[in-house]
């Protein structure tokens, strides 16, 4: 294993730390329990956005702390979902009084910390709604699965629902927010290489030099199939093909495109699968009404990446629009 | 034959000792059909549960299964933590302020915490998870209970039912957890959470035969 790490065990701990060095006008990190909270908190007489999950995502989730986007963010070790005294107390922190969402992903380890994380809210007086993500199409058969996995659209979600937060709304008109983002959002990711967790120190899995894993999701677990290497276009082609029939997007939607990197993959070759997927949505007559291009939601160093479609409406172009000022996503003043 | 809360304590430093021990095999398990970080996770929860009853003196077993239950749920993260909190804590409601426990209480604390385990994975058997060991394993428990069998016998044959509801998981297609998302794919692998679940019925066996 080669990281830049010092020990295996600090990782987690040694990353929160530099957070708060290079942010400190956005936000602070609480040790024991860890939590990344905006640094004005609780924002008084505002829906408080928690979210969290298992480290080696980064930016998300605490590179989304900030004005405009989530108020406090709990990681939890690599590639683990965090657990229920952190989102509380996390919870107590930026409660401003009009209650706190739960966005969570769906994996069984998330939903079931984050469920015991309502129950102890619930009893210390803390209104609490979760909505949880499951946007990830590669996962087909959800009757007898945890169900989809929760990807892309979290960050679309985290995004919007904060704009609605700022703006005022309800607790349950955010939630309502983040539900809709959820039922018109949908991606689909794909691997080159596999990614080391720094504690296990050696690849999650084999993928040989000349094959790639389609489907995969976040946490370098094997995906659907595996096949051998093809050019960015026909990858792209894959993957949109299959997001695309899955809603189904149809012809004059409007659509937020998002072409994630999973780590490893760097922009020119993140460019070269954009243009691509532009090019496809707007073959299927798809308007691309808004972007984003970037590692933002990441499995370490895998190098692969992940296309989310959402489909947008006027509130959910005019909350994208909105001003965000976190360490990782910055517009709008 | 009692059990008292000094056998259980030995009970949950075994445990540790296995889970230590077992740490590599259970990422190897995990890493083939699911994140690789039930070994870790484990060993990291159970080295904190010792760590907590080595500052305190409770000679209630219900206290200590609550001690332990709220610890792995605090350490553990994923999917293990609640479950096994849960486990622990449900177990622990069963034998609250009793220094000791019977065969009887020992299977009705067991059938508790599973039944939490139930309640908050809502996993069946045969979905291949850590149910798949635990509940053949509490069945034959309750069986030799209910025939008057001695404590040994019943251990014995809880270890044993354990061990084979782990075995039976490798051929089996998950439905549960991350390793439901490989579909077939999951077939042809042990589950980690069954194993993790024998080692410490096993570590049970092997300190209070």
């Amino acid at each position: 294993m080669k990281k830049l790490i010092n020990k295996t065990e600090d990782v987690v701990k040694e990353e929160l730390e530099g957070i708060a060095l290079a942010h400190p006008d956005l936000v602070k990190v609480h040790f024991e329990p860890h939590y990344v909270y905006r640094a004005n908190s609780p924002v008084k007489g505002k829906v408080a956005l928690v979210s969290g999950g298992g480290s080696g995502h980064e930016p998300m989730h605490g590179g989304f702390v900030g004005y405009g986007m989530l108020h406090a963010a709990c990681p939890g070790a690599v590639f683990t979902s965090p657990t229920p005294d952190q989102m509380l107390e996390a919870a107590k922190t930026v409660d401003g009084g009009k209650g706190v969402l739960f966005i969570v992903k769906n994996y069984s380890g998330d939903v079931m910390n984050f469920e015991m994380a309502a129950d102890l809210a619930k009893m210390e007086d803390i209104e609490v709604e979760s909505v949880i993500i499951d946007d990830d199409v590669a996962v087909q058969d959800s009757l007898y699965t945890a169900g989809r996995r929760g990807v892309g659209s979290t960050v679309l979600a985290e995004k919007l629902c904060g704009a609605a937060a700022e703006q005022g709304q309800s607790l349950s008109q955010v939630a309502d927010i983040c539900r809709k983002v959820n039922a018109n959002g949908r991606s689909m990711g794909m691997a080159l290489t596999s990614c080391t967790v720094p504690h296990v120190g050696k690849p999650t899995f084999d993928l040989p030099e000349d094959e790639m894993e389609i489907g995969i999701g976040i946490h370098g677990e094997p995906g659907r199939t595996r096949m051998k290497l093809k050019s960015a276009d026909e990858i792209v082609e894959m993957l949109m093909t299959a997001v695309i029939q899955d809603l189904p997007y149809k012809k004059s939607d409007r659509v937020l495109l998002f072409v994630n990197s999973m780590g490893g993959t760097p922009l020119i070759e993140l460019y070269i699968a954009y243009r691509k997927a532009h090019q496809i949505a707007e073959n299927h007559g798809l308007v691309v009404a808004r972007n984003l291009v970037g590692p933002y939601i990441t499995s370490l160093e895998m190098a692969g990446m992940s296309v989310t479609l959402l489909k947008l409406d006027d509130e959910l172009v005019s909350l994208w629009d909105a001003p965000v000022h976190t360490p990782a996503l910055r517009w709008g003043t | 034959m009692v059990i008292s809360h000094q056998d259980t304590l030995t009970w949950l430093i075994a445990c540790a000792k296995t889970l230590e021990e077992n740490r590599e095999y259970l990422i190897e398990l995990d890493a083939a059909i699911g994140d690789a970080d039930h070994g870790a996770n484990m060993d990291r929860g159970f080295k904190a549960v010792l760590q907590k009853l080595s500052n305190s003196n409770d000679q209630d077993i219900g206290a200590i299964f609550k001690t332990v239950g709220m610890t792995l749920v605090s350490t553990v993260g994923g999917a293990a933590g609640p479950l096994y909190g849960t486990f622990f804590l449900q177990a622990g409601i069963k034998l609250a302020g009793q220094p000791e426990m019977t065969l009887p209480d020992w299977v009705a604390a067991l059938e508790a915490g599973i039944d939490g385990v139930q309640m908050r994975g809502k996993a069946q058997t045969g979905d291949k998870t850590m149910l798949d060991a635990l509940l053949p394993a509490m069945e034959a428990l309750k069986q030799k209970s209910l025939d008057g069998a001695s404590l040994e016998d019943a251990l014995t044959a809880c270890t044993e039912a354990a061990r084979q509801g782990m075995e039976a998981t490798i051929p089996l297609v998950a439905r549960k957890g991350r390793a439901s998302y490989l579909g077939e794919r999951s077939a042809g692998h042990q589950d980690p959470g069954a194993t993790s679940s024998f080692l410490i019925l096993k570590a049970a066996s092997d300190c209070w035969k």
